[in-house]
């Protein structure tokens, strides 16, 4: 247990340092732009005298080091700076757009591991035989298809020919008018359970199935690849021969036993692909105007607004940071050897 | 601990038998050759891509407003775009700013990495400290992420892009080299040079980095996959290739307005991306395949 608790203690720490480096990256990308920020801040008809003051407000005349001093400050009491598009907190940007982003990530990937490890599984089970062959060739497609293109090519297809799902958005323009959403925990899925809105429920629920497909195409490639060669590794195991030989039934054998084992580094590749969807959603939400970070996120990269851009690439790095460190944790409390490392 | 190396192959021996044992296992596997055709096909299209594009003129960018948003048809096998302009022509000579530069892009980040990650693996101690610490620094960004923040702070275009790029991938050549350096390290040949009093330079050169070869090739065939949809993906946002010239991401994304009734401005750039990843990828997973036996099956 201790030493369980030591491994952990030393993670932790780790993460905090690569936090700090990640800052400094932050900051010291923000100093690249080539533009005078305080010129983007005024705009181009700024006077002189007005850029001087701006940038003194800003702190661009003090040196490097002070002014990572006053960023870290900043950062520390949440303070992420203005946005030079909006004009508001960059901070309270991305908390408004966030539980959109969020639920949609949260499907995506709830809808990856419900589909990834099953295909995974069946695939291993039935190696070489044609459900094996079609298994892995949805996963080849689903890792080579770009997000941007999978969500024009689902669009032309459900909406388009079939009319089963509507084209973009996150709810009908009718709806507030109609069935209004109480917003409780800004998850529509939820909020529309929670106030038994059931009508509410199935608009957002129709709106949600394509852009959580989408992201989770490239999750459930990588996840259904990883379980699939966990899995045979795992039943060319000695124990696995020896319950087979005691009798025991194949279908416990192979979704009990095996899967139980082949799960650790299942957890890897799903940890790794939240992070990785994190980005791909920014692509998702573009294509179906979904309003989270996605297209504010665009809009500050094409119109550099760098207090936006720092804001969101220090919550992307800190959420991969993050996954990362949970799951370490999680596969150190699964699996013991991992600690003993 | 000490590792009892188990065979003593001269390097070189061992690559070229590599190199024809690869060949041999792709001529072998219908999946991997198709792939390997459809790779070479697409880098020769983009090498000649002036000679081979029906309307170079308009595959670079001239504007033919009479021919707007035609639909494809024998005298133009993809279509017209908004402006008019051969979308099989601009599919062609997108395949530059598609293809050839995510290639240099993984060339680059080899460049800088592999010798990083060979010193960081051979020295070991504070420099291999540093340098994994570094290299940790970077690999703490979603790569995708990272490479889009830094083209917008460097400025849009495609040079901006692909120098983006390869400051968010060489991070991994530099691990991948220095795992593959230390399990070097305790072979006899490295032991042998360093006992004889061979510079540590020179065995780096001589002994190390051609050893590292065969997991790099595997990795970059599999990362090139990664770094055309990265590409695609900055080229979509508008933060690549600038119009008129021509992209693949870029030209997905002008259709977007588009797609339900002039489908064919999107669909077939976004079909190029598709299937040249699919070719690398397929080709990557056989190449891991013969290196790595044990990874996937």
């Amino acid at each position: 247990m201790s030493r369980k608790l030591e491994y952990i203690l030393r993670r932790l720490l780790t993460s905090l340092f690569v936090l700090f480096g990640v800052s400094i990256i932050t900051f010291l990308l923000a100093r690249v732009v080539p533009s005078d920020a305080a010129v983007l801040y005024i705009g181009p008809k700024a006077r002189a005298d007005e850029i001087a003051r701006v940038r003194h407000q800003l702190g661009l005349d003090r040196p490097l080091p002070v002014q990572y001093v006053m960023y870290m400050n900043d950062l520390m009491h949440g303070d992420l700076g203005t946005s030079i598009g909006t004009k508001r907190p960059v901070l309270q940007e991305i908390l408004d757009r966030a539980p959109a982003t969020l639920e949609l990530l949260f499907t995506g990937m709830l809808m990856a591991v419900l589909i990834g490890i099953p295909l995974g599984v069946l695939s291993a089970r039935w190696q070489g035989k044609p459900l094996d062959i079609g298994v892995r060739t949805v996963s080849i497609i689903g890792v080579s298809m770009p997000a941007f293109f999978l969500g024009m090519v689902l669009q032309i297809l459900f909406f388009r020919n079939l009319g089963w799902l509507p084209l973009a958005g996150r709810v009908s323009n009718d709806l507030r008018f109609t069935h209004p959403i109480e917003t409780i925990t800004h998850f529509f899925v939820l909020d529309a359970l929670l106030t038994r809105n059931w009508f509410a429920l199935k608009d957002v629920l129709l709106h949600i199935i394509l852009p959580a497909l989408t992201l989770a195409a490239y999750p459930i490639g990588l996840i259904a690849r990883m379980t699939r060669a966990a899995m045979l590794e795992v039943l060319e195991q000695d124990y696995i021969r020896t319950a087979r030989a005691y009798g025991i039934r194949d279908v416990i054998v192979t979704y009990l036993y095996a899967l139980k084992n082949a799960i650790s580094p299942t957890l890897t590749v799903v940890g790794l692909t939240i992070a990785f969807a994190l980005t791909g959603t920014f692509f998702v939400e573009v294509i179906y105007t979904w309003p989270g970070l996605g297209e504010f996120t665009v809009r500050a990269l094409l119109n550099i607004d760098y207090p936006a851009i720092m804001g969101i690439t220090l919550l992307g790095a800190t959420a991969y940071v993050f996954i990362n460190l949970v799951v370490d944790i999680l596969q150190a409390w699964i699996d013991p050897r991992i600690s003993l490392k | 601990m000490a590792t009892i190396p188990v065979l003593i192959v001269e390097p070189e021996v061992q690559s070229t038998r590599t190199f024809r044992h690869v060949l041999n296992v792709i001529v072998r596997d219908p999946l991997s050759l198709v792939s390997t055709i459809v790779i070479v096909l697409f880098i020769l299209i983009a090498v000649f891509a002036p000679l081979v594009a029906p309307s170079p003129a308009e595959g670079a960018g001239k504007t033919n407003v009479s021919h707007r948003m035609l639909a494809p048809s024998l005298e133009h096998p993809f279509g017209a775009d908004r402006l008019g302009r051969d979308i099989l022509s601009r599919v062609i000579v997108g395949a530059r700013s598609a293809l050839i530069v995510p290639i240099g892009v993984v060339l680059f980040a080899i460049l800088i990495g592999t010798p990083l990650g060979a010193i960081a693996g051979f020295k070991g101690g504070w420099v291999d400290e540093v340098i994994m610490r570094v290299t940790d620094l970077f690999l703490a960004f979603p790569s995708l992420l990272l490479a889009m923040a830094i083209t917008a702070a460097l400025g849009r275009g495609l040079q901006n892009a692909a120098i983006a790029l390869v400051i968010s991938w060489w991070p991994w050549y530099t691990r991948l080299v220095r795992g593959v350096t230390i399990g070097l390290r305790e072979r006899y040949f490295v032991e042998a040079a360093q006992a004889t009093g061979v510079r540590d330079s020179v065995i780096i050169l001589r002994h190390i980095l051609p050893n590292t070869i065969s997991p790099v090739m595997v990795q970059a065939t599999v990362d090139l996959g990664t770094v055309i949809l990265a590409m695609g993906s900055l080229g979509f946002l508008g933060l690549g290739t600038q119009p008129p010239s021509p992209d693949w991401g870029l030209m997905v994304a002008e259709g977007r307005d588009f797609i339900l009734n002039q489908w064919w401005i999107s669909v077939f750039p976004g079909l190029a991306i598709f299937v040249v990843v699919l070719a690398f990828n397929l080709l990557g997973d056989t190449l891991r395949d013969i290196f790595d036996p044990r990874q996937y099956r």
